[in-house]
């Protein structure tokens, strides 16, 4: 028994990291006083989701732990790699901002950790209840991350938001959870996977099914379960919103393909509807909401609804083409939300940040570099070759076209062309239009994430080859 | 020598350019001087190394040529690239208007010069690597990316509804090529490869090929543009720079040509042979109904632009008549529309440097002070006629051979609108240049300079030789044209023996 524990303990090296940097973090915070608790904490949380990350790359195994509740496999690593990338990252450029906009506490980076564990968790959790929990530790930390700048109305109302309608969707999903428990007799992924195989499908079941799928809709911001984005995204203070678009999604996404590719394997059919229509849905409402938006973190939050949508266009498929292209799809995601976000930090005045598009007016001649990497991010955002948010539509609507879904594809495309017009508008204010003033020059952490991110979504087209191995060698997790 | 990758070279060179320009800081006449300069020498460099593609041109060969092929991305795309008889003299176009374009905006374009000459380069990358992709997402990559620079161009350096016009020939662009790329996805599945020469070999289901046909279709009516999918041209055109729409005539809309010619014939024939009567159609409106339109135009870049329109119907016509003197005529007529409306548009943009205005109303009498500037005008128009003697007379005349050999009616129709085109280019010429030169404004012109003779006497130059001399030409396509045209008689008369045998 002892041995199983220790194996099973060996393979959850990174979370294992995770838990005890982040509780040892607290202690450094509480004990090191106001002053310099911030910047040195983060650091430190910096370098402990890096340790995890490396560790996760050197030293991870593939195997099962706990009886099955946790699998680490091929695509658990991938899209934790994303998770854990997506959160340093965020955390590396909220530093300047948290100093000008005095919310440098150090509780901020100790619960990004807490919440990337709880990510890492929902990941690898192969059994519904690993699930809830890792679901349950991500959702809570946002919630209090949401409304961390205590002073400000709009960051107060924004966490109160999503945690009323977050906790919602969680009872819809532990009532999901219950129902599938009560018509196979199990939690475990593969023992439903196993019971569902042959016997008749059920309604009460498929009614299972739908809650378990609603909550995790609500967790990717997929339409119909989308209200709370844009006021979040809006309402939260902007690194956080950075991190709330880079990590979560990625791990609420990972979750969505494992749960549906294991779990209901069987009844295909019955989940493919529900994520075609969720995925029309939202690619529709995010093309078409965007055009009036003004604040560019809305815009953001709309666009980010539209995007899922393109991603679950490749679950839709239900074929290692298409978990491809939808680990492939938020991997380019993640770049570019990175870079855009670095863009929005860094619109900033003397006076503070603007939010407002009209802001951005002139960047080109202001500021060219970053008009530069907001352009690229725009393109490539509306997915127009040879940028990299191109190659995300195409492994996604190839694995659509080949699974027969013409009516998505077409929709998915069309709506593309609709969405590419907002981030057009973008362009327009930055090269069209005349300057309004210009923002202070650029600190240096966002100068780095620019130039990475922008360069990855140019250049796509060298490191894609690798890059899409890795990612084929991550669906056939499921196959 | 022999296996030194030119293709790659001439296509991504004027990317290296662009890379120079963009490490130039732009802070001052000298620095914009150095940007031009760089410009120019990239562009004519291009140019000369392009010319060695067409003296190693082998043109008794049909197939591919200077092919390079190296794996790229997963999923069996590959980097691949060649030229044959239909691609490459869009090549050498493409190179040899460029420094002309650059030349053309030497002292018009004052403001970003950096930035304009950058997109410029970039274009005439993308524009490049439309023409010698082998690879039909690399093609795809190219043709969609081509609309960034262009996007640009308008919208920044452009007339006063720039905005609109950008945002229209972006979006409507865009629109027809997605459909084109599920289509591709579709072909990939169904062939397992994205290879062009497989691809057009592969025998595709007669059913599948009317909707493969039908996403090609949207794209390449679009680019083309054919009615009635045209409007955003004449936008495009009034608002673009001058250079901007030389480039937008003589090349871009090319493009549409050249995807029918290398997909829709080749690879989907059943379909192509179904459709024919409907392109007829389309076609024949277009060159009426848009001459008529012509007429009427009030802005002279207006009026040219639908005079393209027209003269593109003659293309779809020349294409879709699917025999060997269509397609060449087609062929040359895309060529040729190139060199004189690429010109037509320079032309235009001497007196609107002048002047600022694109009003012909503003214009009478030039012939008095311009005299230059009129004989040049003068011979443009009359390719744009298509008298004989110019090249405008060679590819109007085969694409109605070859129409009259497809369809009687189709070819009287078209030969209507050749009427017609004579109607509004020679009514254009007669009010801006002749007449009394009352205007106060006017008197004052200066005829051509230097730089701007420089500019347009290689053109004019052309026009006459290829109008003469059109063989040059021909000896480059006829290969590749007679293949083209054998390997779909053979498939349509395949497809029809096979439903009589049913």
């Amino acid at each position: 028994m002892t041995t199983a524990l220790s194996t099973s303990l060996s393979l959850l090296g990174p979370e294992l990291i995770l838990a005890g940097g982040g509780v040892l973090l607290l202690m450094i915070g509480v004990f090191s006083g106001e002053r310099r608790a911030n910047r040195l904490v983060t650091g430190l949380s910096v370098a402990v989701l890096v340790a995890a990350l490396l560790w996760m790359w050197f030293f991870g195994r593939d195997g099962v732990a706990f009886g099955g509740a946790i699998v680490q496999d091929a695509f658990s690593r991938f899209m934790k790699s994303l998770a854990l990338i997506g959160s340093a990252v965020t955390l590396f450029m909220s530093v300047g901002f948290a100093k000008d906009e005095r919310f440098d506490k150090f509780e901020f980076p100790v619960l990004i950790v807490l919440c990337t564990l709880g990510m890492m968790l929902m990941i690898t959790a192969n059994d519904m209840l690993g699930l809830y929990l890792g679901l349950e530790l991500q959702s809570l930390a946002i919630y209090v991350l949401a409304a961390f700048n205590r002073d400000s109305l709009r960051s107060t109302e924004a966490g109160l938001k999503y945690f009323v309608l977050g906790a919602l969707s969680s009872g819809m999903l532990l009532y999901g959870i219950s129902l599938v428990y009560g018509y196979t007799g199990h939690t475990g992924f593969n023992e439903i996977a196993a019971a569902l195989t042959g016997s008749e499908r059920q309604l009460g079941l498929v009614f299972g099914l739908v809650f378990v799928l609603a909550g995790l809709a609500f967790k990717i911001s997929a339409v119909p379960f989308h209200m709370w984005t844009p006021d979040v995204y809006e309402g939260a203070p902007t690194p956080i919103t950075a991190f709330m678009a880079a990590g979560p999604k990625m791990a609420a996404m990972a979750l969505t393909v494992r749960v549906t590719m294991e779990a209901f394997a069987p009844i295909a059919p019955d989940w493919q509807q529900i994520i075609v229509f969720i995925s029309i849905a939202s690619m529709l409402l995010g093309s078409f909401a965007a055009i009036g938006q003004r604040n560019i973190k809305r815009l953001m939050a709309y666009s980010s609804i539209g995007h899922m949508g393109f991603a679950l266009v490749g679950l839709a498929a239900n074929s290692e083409t298409g978990v491809r292209g939808v680990v492939l799809y938020m991997t380019i995601y993640l770049a570019m939300t990175l870079g855009t976000f670095a863009v929005i930090l860094a619109m900033r005045r003397k006076q503070g940040n603007v939010e407002n598009i009209d802001d951005l007016a002139g960047l080109s001649t202001t500021h060219p570099l970053m008009a530069l990497v907001l352009t690229i991010m725009m393109f490539s955002l509306a997915g127009i070759p040879p940028l990299a948010g191109f190659w995300a539509k195409w492994y996604v609507f190839l694995a659509a076209i080949n699974s027969g879904l013409y009516a998505l594809s077409v929709i998915g495309v069309l709506a593309s062309v609709v969405g590419a017009y907002y981030y057009l508008r973008l362009i327009k204010i930055m090269w069209f239009d005349e300057p309004v003033g210009s923002f202070v020059p650029v600190a240096g952490e966002l100068r780095l994430v620019l130039g990475v991110s922008a360069a990855f979504t140019l250049l796509y087209v060298l490191i894609g080859g690798p890059l899409g191995n890795m990612a084929q060698a991550a669906a056939k997790s499921f196959f | 020598m022999t296996d030194w990758p030119i293709l790659s070279t001439v296509t991504f060179l004027p990317l290296v350019g662009a890379f120079l320009i963009f490490l130039i800081r732009d802070d001052g006449a000298s620095a914009r001087r150095n940007i031009r300069n760089v410009a120019l020498l990239t562009t004519v460099f291009t140019f000369v190394l392009s010319l060695l593609i067409w003296i190693g041109f082998d043109n008794s060969q049909a197939g591919f040529q200077m092919v390079e092929k190296t794996d790229w991305l997963d999923s069996g795309i590959s980097y691949h690239m060649g030229i044959d008889g239909i691609s490459m003299l869009f090549v050498i176009l493409t190179t040899f208007l460029m420094p002309l374009c650059i030349a053309a905006s030497w002292v018009s374009v004052e403001k970003r010069v950096k930035e304009y000459m950058i997109a410029f380069l970039i274009l005439e990358t993308m524009v490049i690597g439309v023409f010698c992709a082998l690879d039909i997402v690399l093609f795809y990559v190219f043709f969609e990316a081509s609309l960034i620079p262009m996007f640009i161009i308008i919208g920044v350096w452009g007339g006063k509804r720039r905005v609109y016009a950008s945002f229209k020939f972006f979006l409507y662009t865009l629109l027809g090529s997605v459909l084109m790329l599920l289509a591709v996805m579709a072909m990939f599945w169904q062939a397992g490869t994205t290879d062009i020469p497989t691809l057009m070999t592969h025998d595709f289901p007669e059913s599948m090929q009317y909707w493969l046909w039908i996403a090609f279709f949207a794209s390449f009516a679009v680019k083309m543009p054919m009615w009635p999918v045209h409007t955003w041209l004449p936008d495009a055109h009034v608002e673009a720079p001058t250079a901007g729409s030389v480039l937008l005539a003589g090349i871009l809309l090319k493009m549409g040509g050249y995807g029918f010619l290398r997909f829709s014939l080749p690879m989907f024939p059943d379909a192509s042979d179904y459709f024919a009567p409907f392109v007829f159609t389309l076609s024949v409106v277009a060159i009426i109904y848009t001459s008529l339109v012509a007429l009427m135009q009030e802005d002279m870049k207006k009026l040219i632009a639908y005079s393209s329109v027209a003269h593109m119907g003659f293309v779809t016509m020349g294409i879709f008549a699917m025999n060997a003197e269509g397609v060449q005529g087609a062929i040359f007529q895309m060529l040729s529309h190139g060199l004189v409306s690429g010109a037509l548009f320079l032309c235009v943009g001497v007196v609107y440097d002048r002047l600022h205005t694109r009003e012909i109303s503003a214009y009478g009498g030039l012939v008095h002070n311009m005299p230059n500037y009129a004989v040049v005008f003068l011979i443009f128009t009359m390719g744009n006629v298509g008298l004989p003697g110019t090249s405008g007379f060679v590819g109007e005349f085969l694409t109605m051979m070859g129409a009259f050999r497809a369809n009687t009616w189709v070819a009287f129709f078209a030969a209507s609108g050749v009427i017609l085109s004579a109607a509004y280019a020679l009514w254009l010429y007669r009010r801006i240049i002749f007449g009394a030169l009352t205007k106060e404004s006017l008197k004052s012109m200066l005829d051509l300079s230097t730089r701007e003779k420089a500019v347009i006497y290689p053109l004019v130059v052309l026009t006459i030789f290829f109008g003469v001399y059109p063989a040059p030409v021909f000896d480059v396509t006829t290969a590749s044209v007679d293949a083209l045209i054998s390997h779909i008689s053979q498939a349509t008369g395949a497809a029809d023996t096979a439903s009589l045998a049913k």
